[in-house]
C-alpha cells in the first residue's frame, strides 16, 4: 500500500501539492516513485518559468523508464529542488519531503481546491 | 491469461514486482534494480528464466537441419554450446539463441520467450527433407541462472560434478541439488556463472537450494530489470530492442556467428555474404553519454543537423555510474571516438562512440 498523506492534494498524473503560505510545493507521489523505481536523474524547470496547468514541467529518468511531470496549477516557478541534481534518489527515499520537485506561486488559489483529495487519489490508483 | 513459472510463489514471497512479459508473469525486480545488478557484478545473483523457450532437436539430420536454419556452425563437439542468429531469407533476424549440443544427433535450442510461437512455426516450416524430430519442451522446462564471480562457489555446494571441467559455453548433464539437470556455463551478464535447466516439478527444490547455498555469499534474487542492465553494460544485443526482422547480423556486428568461412548453405547466406562484401549501410555501436540525460530505445541520433541513427537500448550502467546506449548509425559515422548527439525532449545530449563491452571487469571465463 502506498503512503498517501492527507495533508496534501493530488493530481491524476501523480503529483502531490502542498500549500505553503502563498506558495505551493509539488512533488511525485509515493505510488508513482515506487512504480518508476530508482530515479537516476531529475530534469527540473527553470526558476521563473511559467507553469500552465497540465503542461510538462520536466522529466524523471528511472533505470528502466522515463516520465514527465506536470504543472498542477497555473502559476510561476519560484524554486526548484537543487538537491536532486546530486541525489535524485531522494524522490524515492523521501517523496513527500526531501524529494520535492518545484515550488510555484499562483494567482488564483481556488485551483488548489479543484485537486484530488487523498481519498480521491487513493481511488484513482485503485488502492 | 499469463502463465506462471513454477517459482512464481517464491517471487511473490520475496516481494517481487511481477509484470506480464512474453506471456508469463515474471519478476521485474525484488527491490532495487541497481542493487540486484551490483550483486551480480560483485558476488552472485539467482534468476528465474523459465520463460525462455526450449526446443529439442533429435535425429540423424540434426546437424544438417540446424546448419540450414541457423547462421552459426552446428558442427561443435558434444558438450559444447554456441550462440547464433536465425535469419529470414532477406537476412533479417527471426531470433537469437543458444544451442547446446547434447549428442551426435541431439541438440537443445534455447530461444527468446517473446519469439517462441514465431520460432516454433519457423522451425516447423523447414522440417521437410530432414530426418529430424523437434519437440517443444518449453512448458516443462524450468531455467535457473546463477551468475556472478561467486557463482561457481555456490554451485559447487550443490553438485558432485567437476565444474572446473566445464568451460565457457560448455555443459553437462547430471545431478544438481539432487535433481536431474543440464548444467551449462552460459549466461547473459558478462559474469561467470551457470544456467541450470530442469523439469518444472524440480524447480522449487533447485531454487531453494541455490538461495540457501548462496547465503554465505550474499546471493540475491535478480529480476528481468537487472538482467537488462547487466546485458546492456556488456553490450549484448536484446531481440526486440537491438535486433529484429529489420536488422541483419552483419549490421548488428554479429558477423562472428555467421558461418561464411564454411561452405555450408544456410538460409540468408547469399544476402549476408553480399552485405558483408559491400558493407552494410549502418552498424550497431556502443555509445557513452557524455552529457546529462538518458537516451532510450527510439531516440534519434544526430551529427550536427543530420540524423544519422537511432538508439535501440539505453539505460544507466550501474557498475559504471553513467548512461550508455546501443544504437544503429550510418556507415561513416560508426568510428570509435566519434561524437554524436541524441535528441531527448527537444534537447541535444552529447554522446561518444566507444568500444563494447562498456564494462570490462566481468568475471566471464
Amino acid at each position: 500500500m502506498s503512503n498517501i498523506p492527507e495533508n496534501v492534494r493530488y493530481t491524476e498524473t501523480h503529483e502531490w501539492v502542498r500549500k505553503d503560505g502563498d506558495k505551493y510545493v509539488i512533488g511525485l507521489t509515493d505510488y508513482a516513485q515506487h512504480e518508476m523505481g530508482e530515479i537516476v536523474m531529475a530534469e527540473l524547470p527553470e526558476v521563473g518559468a511559467e507553469a500552465t496547468k497540465g503542461d510538462a514541467m520536466g522529466g524523471l529518468e528511472a533505470v528502466k523508464t522515463a516520465e514527465d511531470f506536470y504543472a498542477p496549477m497555473d502559476g510561476e516557478v519560484v524554486a526548484v529542488n537543487e538537491e536532486l541534481e546530486a541525489n535524485p534518489a531522494l524522490i524515492n527515499e523521501d517523496p513527500f519531503a526531501g524529494g520535492w520537485l518545484f515550488v510555484i506561486k499562483v494567482s488564483d488559489d481556488s485551483q488548489f481546491d479543484g485537486l484530488l483529495t487523498a481519498e480521491e487519489y487513493k481511488t484513482h490508483i485503485g488502492e | 491469461m499469463d502463465k506462471r513459472t513454477p517459482l512464481y510463489e517464491k517471487h511473490i514471497a520475496l516481494g517481487a514486482t511481477v509484470q506480464s512479459f512474453a506471456g508469463y508473469l515474471m519478476p521485474i525486480k525484488y527491490g532495487s534494480i541497481q542493487k540486484e545488478h551490483m550483486a551480480v557484478r560483485e558476488s552472485v545473483g539467482a534468476f528465474d528464466l523459465t520463460h525462455m523457450g526450449e526446443f529439442r532437436v533429435t535425429g540423424p539430420d540434426s546437424t544438417a537441419f540446424l546448419d540450414k536454419l541457423l547462421t552459426n556452425d552446428a558442427g561443435v563437439d558434444n558438450g559444447k554450446a554456441y550462440y547464433s542468429t536465425m535469419c529470414y531469407p532477406d537476412g533479417g533476424i527471426v531470433d537469437d539463441l543458444i544451442v547446446y549440443r547434447i549428442g551426435d544427433q541431439e541438440y537443445l535450442m534455447v530461444v527468446n520467450a517473446a519469439n517462441l510461437d514465431k520460432d516454433w512455426a519457423w522451425v516447423q516450416s523447414h522440417l521437410q527433407g530432414f530426418d529430424v524430430k523437434v519437440i517443444n519442451e518449453s512448458d516443462e522446462t524450468a531455467l535457473v541462472a546463477i551468475q556472478g564471480p561467486r557463482a561457481q562457489e555456490v554451485c559447487l555446494k550443490l553438485t558432485d560434478i567437476d565444474l572446473n571441467a566445464i568451460g565457457y559455453y560448455e555443459h553437462t548433464t547430471g545431478k544438481f541439488a539432487n535433481v536431474d539437470a543440464l548444467i551449462a556455463r552460459t549466461g547473459y551478464t558478462g559474469e561467470d556463472g551457470f544456467e541450470i535447466y530442469m523439469k518444472y516439478p524440480d524447480a522449487e527444490a533447485v531454487w531453494d537450494s541455490v538461495m540457501e547455498a548462496g547465503e554465505e555469499f550474499g546471493i540475491v534474487p535478480v529480476g528481468l530489470g537487472a538482467r537488462d542492465t547487466l546485458r546492456l553494460e556488456v553490450g549484448y544485443p536484446l531481440y526486440g530492442n537491438d535486433i529484429d526482422h529489420s536488422t541483419t547480423p552483419i549490421e548488428a556486428k554479429l558477423g562472428w556467428v555467421v558461418k561464411l568461412k564454411t561452405e555450408k548453405p544456410f538460409i540468408a547466406r547469399e544476402v549476408l555474404e553480399q552485405q558483408k562484401a559491400e558493407k552494410p549501410g549502418r552498424y550497431l555501436v556502443g555509445m557513452k553519454v557524455t552529457g546529462k540525460g538518458f537516451p532510450r530505445h527510439g531516440t534519434p541520433l544526430f551529427s550536427g543537423d543530420r540524423k544519422v541513427g537511432i538508439v535501440t537500448s539505453g539505460s544507466i550502467a550501474p557498475a559504471l555510474g553513467q548512461a550508455v546506449c546501443l544504437g544503429y548509425v550510418e556507415r561513416g559515422f560508426q568510428k570509435r571516438g566519434n561524437e554524436l548527439e541524441a535528441e531527448v525532449r527537444g534537447k541535444r545530449i552529447p554522446l561518444k562512440i566507444v568500444k563494447i563491452p562498456f564494462y570490462t571487469e566481468g568475471s566471464r571465463k
